[in-house]
């Protein structure tokens, strides 16, 4: 872990001594331990504050977007996948982009840290490659880091970066020890009925804060449609209609782009599992297309873009 | 002030007589998470809990509240708007934190602010839901109530609050409100709740326990953020100071802080129509939303994503401070923990402190 | 909970009594709204530049400055311009359509400050609403005043407001009063260009007088120049806000400039008291 971070400092330190990018996006140590903070680095010695930990929890390719001048962002796999969509879509320039690839093993679910704490509040965390030790008031706590990581973590296809100028560390295991296969798949084996249970049992405790949407790199339309007021697509109130319009949009909107980095599900205030619809519709993408997102800034993704013997009617 | 020191059965009994005739909710973990949930027994609540992951405002400002019905019929168009009944049954949550009841007691003087035009809605459900708090003598790490005028064992808002000792717990009648609900419990429930006087052992326990909390507080100086030049800056030094671009970096504009946070009280209002029926609802709504100040005609006085950062705490420790002279802030740590960003309110208050402070040298032209 | 004194959310029920188009493109539409009840009409009390929260059931509300002055009699008149959900349905409503009015809300012109004094008022384009029913109330007090200055500016003649009100100011012969039109325009006889260049122009005193301005952000900014050349002071001057408001009693929280909430606190504000806040507006 540390190899990461030293190697994240000193490169960033040099792109901004240098003068070759304006900024750094990373991380920087958080005030709480289960969390580290979005970081802007902009000069040599904030480029001295970067961190590389199991909670750097977003994803910095969001911050990206509509940035003048150059930037170098820290990114591992998703992230380095996340660039690649923004560069398929023309939204970043690849000569103004540096890439300090992190090759990756997984980032920490709060959530599940908190679960063994039985309702404590952790005051402190130590990390090494194994272990997560969490204490507070009165106790102290070794944790398995393996069995911390984010659902999305623990199920990663590409845990190393797929494109990067710079490599912060040996490339390791490409892949989690889960299988996203199995998990996104499960709405398959529901009835209708049970697919709607599903969704309500997923999504009734969303209170619309829309930090999910506010996370996510793919998420960058100027007016999200449920900001849109005249006409307004979607109510405001707590009916689980809305909820769910809101959900199943922001998903089908996301198909084909979605890396599953999980900064939608660590952004949650309640926890939820937002990924059950995003990753259901990138099994969707890979069984209908055979194509993963963000594999090749070169191509773009498989719904915005279209071909003359494209099966559907209206293309004859 | 009257006190009792009761024995876990004892508390137990007093839930119970406080609960009849009341619908109670204490604190207790549901799914991994700290919420509130209704109760006949004390024996379902989890007092052990630091605090509720969202804060209970939620009982007197729901998410979503309809405000009134009409007919959907344009044949109806001129029949009068019929207001939506008030609570049908008294409410009563017990194991409050003393931030959440100071919150809500801030938020009597934001929704009453003018008598001539109290807020009915608000006033209904404080009214009639009776407020039992909790002190902390175990205040979790990202709490910082002393930082910003409250008290682990603080009693603003509360009608009673009960001290865990140990051994017992001692219960202190806050209110009239709470002195009439001690009266009214029917005979039998109250002698099972009646409990014995304190002895100066308990009450010397009660202060250790109070000195407890507050040493914890002060392990961390970020729990104290030195907040003393605030209230004389000008509004614009603050206003105009450096800061709020590095905060918008990194922050997503989500609501999650807005709707944890215990003081933020800010809604929209619409009218919604199905087949037979048009209610006018109002919702949470958030100073983080472009569309929260957005005019009809397009303009829009906080456009970017920095002037929206800036107008929360802005409203937290200038705004309100100038108009209720008091922080805006009760300290309770929740958007410190669920900022997915870990923006941090208390480095941002004395990061305001530090502007305040150095433009208090110089005069505005 | 049920009645309008312990409930400021809900609304009186009135009814449109008269409408018409207020300017040639259209955009603008006046209403004289009269209450369903006539005790809903004497508990409506304002002053003028106070506004009201218009409704119809299943669109919503909206803040619109009341036009009309209370010594009018009992309806409201009211000049809406279509930008919205709201106000698009507003207009297509005729005669004897039913209509919601919750109010008065806000802060007038100080009325009590003005007495005895010289008053300038300046008005830019749909921004005349409240400075008509201002108007109405110096002209039916018009001893209680000293010289009253009215100038008012639109685009076109034909997107002036009021037009039966303004002759009428005119034959009066009590009022200095300057309209004017951006530009030369056919049958227009009256004064051209823009309001500050106007307001130069009638060279206001401030010798013991008050100004009332109100109008599009632009007009303010070329406007308060000129009046600091004239040796108008902040504290002279009063401006209205517009914000996007719901509630209008200063909780819901979208209309604040600074600490100040423009539906409770305002929506009138001196210059003095704005040159201290952000331009949240």
């Amino acid at each position: 872990m540390n190899e990461r971070q030293i190697f994240i400092r000193e490169k960033a330190a040099r792109l901004l001594s240098e003068g070759r990018v304006d900024r750094v996006l990373g991380y920087r140590k958080g005030s709480v331990p289960l969390r580290d903070a979005p970081f802007v680095a902009r000069t040599p010695e904030e480029a001295g504050e970067l961190v590389w930990s199991s909670f750097c929890l977003g994803n910095v390719a969001k911050a990206l977007i509509g940035l003048p001048g150059k930037s170098a962002v820290v990114a591992q796999g998703c992230v380095s996948r996340n660039l690649a969509v923004l560069l398929a879509e023309n939204r970043v320039l690849r000569e103004n982009l540096v890439i300090i690839g992190v090759p990756c093993l997984g980032m920490a679910d709060p959530a599940k840290v908190l679960a063994e704490l039985g309702g404590r509040e952790p005051a402190s965390l130590v990390e090494t490659a194994e272990t997560l030790t969490v204490s507070g008031p009165g106790f102290t706590k070794d944790l398995k880091r393996q069995f911390m990581l984010r659902d999305n973590c623990h199920t990663c296809r590409h845990r190393n970066p797929v494109i990067h100028d710079f490599l912060a560390a040996e490339t390791g295991p490409e892949t989690g020890l889960g299988d996203i296969e199995k998990t996104s798949g499960l709405w398959e084996k529901f009835t209708p009925a049970e697919r709607f249970e599903q969704l309500q049992a997923t999504y009734k405790d969303c209170v619309r804060c829309y930090a999910c949407r506010d996370a996510c790199p793919l998420c960058s339309c100027p007016t999200c449609f449920v900001d849109q007021s005249d006409p307004q697509w979607v109510g405001k109130t707590q009916d689980f209609s809305e909820i769910a319009a809101y959900h199943l949009l922001r998903a089908f909107h996301c198909a084909g782009r979605c890396t599953d980095c999980g900064a939608c599900e660590s952004a949650c205030p309640q926890t939820l599992k937002v990924r059950r619809l995003t990753s259901k519709l990138e099994r969707d993408v890979r069984a209908l297309f055979g194509r993963e997102a963000g594999m090749d800034p070169s191509v773009p993704p498989p719904l915005a873009t279209w071909k003359t013997d494209d099966p559907e009617g209206f293309m004859k | 002030m009257s006190q009792r020191i009761l024995d876990h059965a004892g508390l137990s009994a007093l839930f119970k007589a406080l609960a009849q005739g009341r619908k109670a909710f204490v604190p207790a973990t549901v799914q991994g998470k700290a919420t509130w949930i209704p109760a006949t027994d004390l024996a379902q609540a989890d007092l052990s809990l630091a605090n509720t992951a969202f804060s209970p405002k939620n009982f007197f400002f729901p998410q979503s509240e309809c405000l009134m019905r009409f007919g959907a019929d344009p044949a109806q168009a001129h029949e009068p708007m019929q207001p939506a009944p008030g609570l049908d049954q008294d409410l009563m949550l017990f194991g409050l934190r003393p931030c959440d009841a100071k919150a809500l007691a801030l938020l009597d003087r934001i929704f009453g602010q003018d008598p001539a035009m109290l807020d009915p809605y608000w006033a209904d459900k404080r009214e009639r839901t009776l407020l039992v708090g909790q002190s902390c003598p175990a205040p979790c790490p990202v709490c910082f109530c002393t930082g910003v005028g409250g008290h682990p064992f603080g009693t603003e808002g509360l009608d009673l609050l009960f001290t865990d000792l140990g051994e017992s717990f001692l219960v202190e009648v806050i209110s009239e409100r709470g002195e009439r609900a001690m009266k009214d419990l029917p005979m039998d429930a109250a002698k099972a709740a009646a409990g014995d006087e304190p002895g100066k052992k308990d009450l010397a326990r009660r202060e250790e326990l109070k000195n407890q909390a507050e040493a914890a507080l002060a392990l961390d100086p970020a729990n104290a953020p030195d907040l003393s030049a605030l209230d004389k800056a000008e509004v614009l030094d603050l206003y105009e100071s450096p800061l709020w671009e590095r905060l918008a970096e990194t922050c997503l504009n989500c609501g999650a802080c807005t709707f944890c946070c215990p003081t933020c009280h800010c809604f929209d209002i619409q009218d919604e129509t199905k087949v037979d029926e048009g209610r006018r609802v109002r919702n949470w709504d958030s100073c983080m939303s472009a569309l929260f100040t957005k005019h009809g005609t397009g303009h829009n006085p906080r456009g970017r994503k920095l002037d929206r950062v800036r107008q929360r705490f802005m409203h937290k420790f200038k705004y309100i401070p100038i108009k209720n002279q008091e922080i805006g802030c009760v300290g309770c740590g929740r958007c410190v923990r669920l900022c997915p960003v870990n923006i941090d309110v208390r480095q941002v208050a004395a990061q305001m402190n530090g502007q305040a402070a150095s433009a208090s040298g110089g005069q505005r032209p | 909970m049920t009645d309008h004194q312990s409930n400021p959310y809900l609304p009186y029920p009135a009814r449109i009594s008269r409408t018409w188009a207020e300017t040639e493109d259209k955009s603008l539409r006046s209403y004289w709204l009269s209450f369903d009840r006539p005790e809903d009409a004497a508990a409506f009390a304002f002053t003028p530049g106070q506004f009201a929260e218009l409704s119809l059931a299943g669109y919503g509300e909206i803040p619109i400055g009341i036009a009309s002055s209370p010594g009018e009699g009992p309806d409201l008149l009211f000049t809406v311009n279509k930008v919205g959900v709201v106000t698009t349905r507003l207009h297509e409503l005729g005669v004897g359509d039913a209509v919601f009015v919750r109010g008065p809300l806000g802060h007038g012109y100080p009325l009590a400050a003005m007495r005895g004094k010289n008053i300038l008022v300046v008005a830019g384009g749909f921004a005349v609403t409240t400075l008509r029913a201002t108007m109405h109330h110096l002209l039916a007090h018009r001893a209680d005043y000293g010289k009253i200055t009215f100038v008012y500016g639109a685009r076109t003649p034909g997107m002036l407001m009021y037009r039966e009100d303004l002759a009428a100011w005119e034959k009066r012969g009590d009022v200095d009063m300057f309209v004017t039109v951006d530009r030369e325009a056919p049958g227009w006889s009256g004064m051209t260009g823009f309001v500050p260049a106007v307001v130069e122009r009638a060279a206001p005193s401030p010798e013991n007088a008050l100004a009332l301005v109100c109008g599009p952000p632009v007009m303010i900014k070329f406007t308060q120049p000129v009046l600091d050349r004239l040796g108008w002071g902040a504290d002279q001057i009063y401006l209205s806000l517009e914000n996007r408001m719901k509630c209008g009693m200063g909780v819901c929280g979208r209309c604040n400039v600074g600490p100040w909430y423009v539906c409770k606190d305002g929506p009138v504000f001196t210059k003095a008291q704005l040159d201290r806040l952000p331009k949240e507006y």
